[in-house]
């Protein structure tokens, strides 16, 4: 993964560079018009989100009842990865929101759910950094909550009634707007799974100081 | 006694279901393109920014770590 981080990240890049040209080629939507757009990058943030949050959920349970730091690794990873889509989707969507609907923000179940996600994740980041000793399995169990938490997020547009478009639009999306929508999917996806690598090879350097350090403490 | 017309009035309050098919058109009218415009514009680059910080903040603390771990392997010897 080492050699090919650097080609991957180029292709990422000029994934990202080609997708907004796609995207402009796309037919506008009939109700919204240009502002729709705006779902190119906002669900593939989200799927990108969920992703890390598939990644933290596995690790953490793994490092909860088996004790491996790499687990511990990886959960950090995905935990981070996931803020920061989560981040972009609870940015992107106001913006959205506020030509579509009119308004920045609904306390709809679907908005209101993925800020909690979002705001589980900021948790297990705060716990991990102030928690001090013990924090990880702390944090590895809040993580465990999110995790369980996704599945319901996602289908919260279809089991409750809300503003939100529902789950439907994308296996129903037209072949002009769903070949721009899977390039920019994939474009979030090889760039999530990136971060996630670089952020695991960061933490598992981060274990490797932690350990130089303890056998220099037992040398003195 | 006034809880059964509050429950109906609820009922017919109730908001629309969510859209459930982008259908596409080839035109857009005029008025709609300005507004929307700076607005997918911000959406876009805030996504741009903001991966490119956090890919700045990796390499950072990577920098970080890679020279706490030199200055440990110096000070460490090899047994």
């Amino acid at each position: 993964m080492k050699k090919a981080f650097g080609p991957l990240l180029a292709v990422a890049g000029v994934m990202f560079v080609v997708a907004p040209f796609l995207i402009a080629n796309a037919p506008y939507e009939s109700t919204m018009g240009l502002i729709q757009k705006i779902f190119y990058y906002h669900v593939p943030s989200w799927f990108a989100m969920y992703l890390a949050i598939a990644v933290c959920g596995v690790a953490s349970a793994i490092y909860l009842f088996k004790g491996t730091p790499v687990a511990d690794a990886y959960a950090t990873a995905g935990a981070e990865v996931a803020v920061l889509f989560g981040a972009n989707g609870l940015v992107t969507g106001p913006l959205w929101g506020r030509v579509a609907w009119g308004v920045w923000w609904q306390w709809d179940v679907r908005l209101t759910t993925a800020l909690l996600l979002e705001l589980i994740f900021i948790a297990y980041l705060m716990v991990r950094r102030f928690g001090g000793p013990g924090a990880e399995k702390l944090a590895a169990a809040t993580a465990l909550f999110g995790t369980a938490t996704a599945p319901f997020v996602y289908k919260s547009v279809d089991i409750w009634r809300t503003v939100h478009p529902n789950t439907n639009v994308i296996p129903t999306l037209r072949p002009s707007m769903g070949g721009p929508f899977a390039f920019s999917s994939l474009a979030f996806l090889l760039l999530s799974t990136l971060l996630l690598t670089a952020r695991v090879h960061l933490a598992k350097r981060q274990m490797m100081v932690d350990q130089l350090y303890l056998a220099h403490e037992d040398q003195l | 006694m006034s809880l059964i017309p509050q429950l109906l009035l609820a009922l017919v309050l109730q908001p629309p279901p969510g859209q459930s098919e982008f259908v596409p058109v080839n035109e857009l009218p005029a008025a709609e393109k300005l507004p929307a415009a700076p607005f997918l514009i911000v959406a876009y680059a805030f996504v741009w920014i903001s991966v490119m910080f956090y890919l700045w903040t990796i390499w950072r603390r990577l920098n970080k770590v890679e020279s706490d771990l030199d200055a440990l392997a110096r000070k460490t010897p090899q047994r």
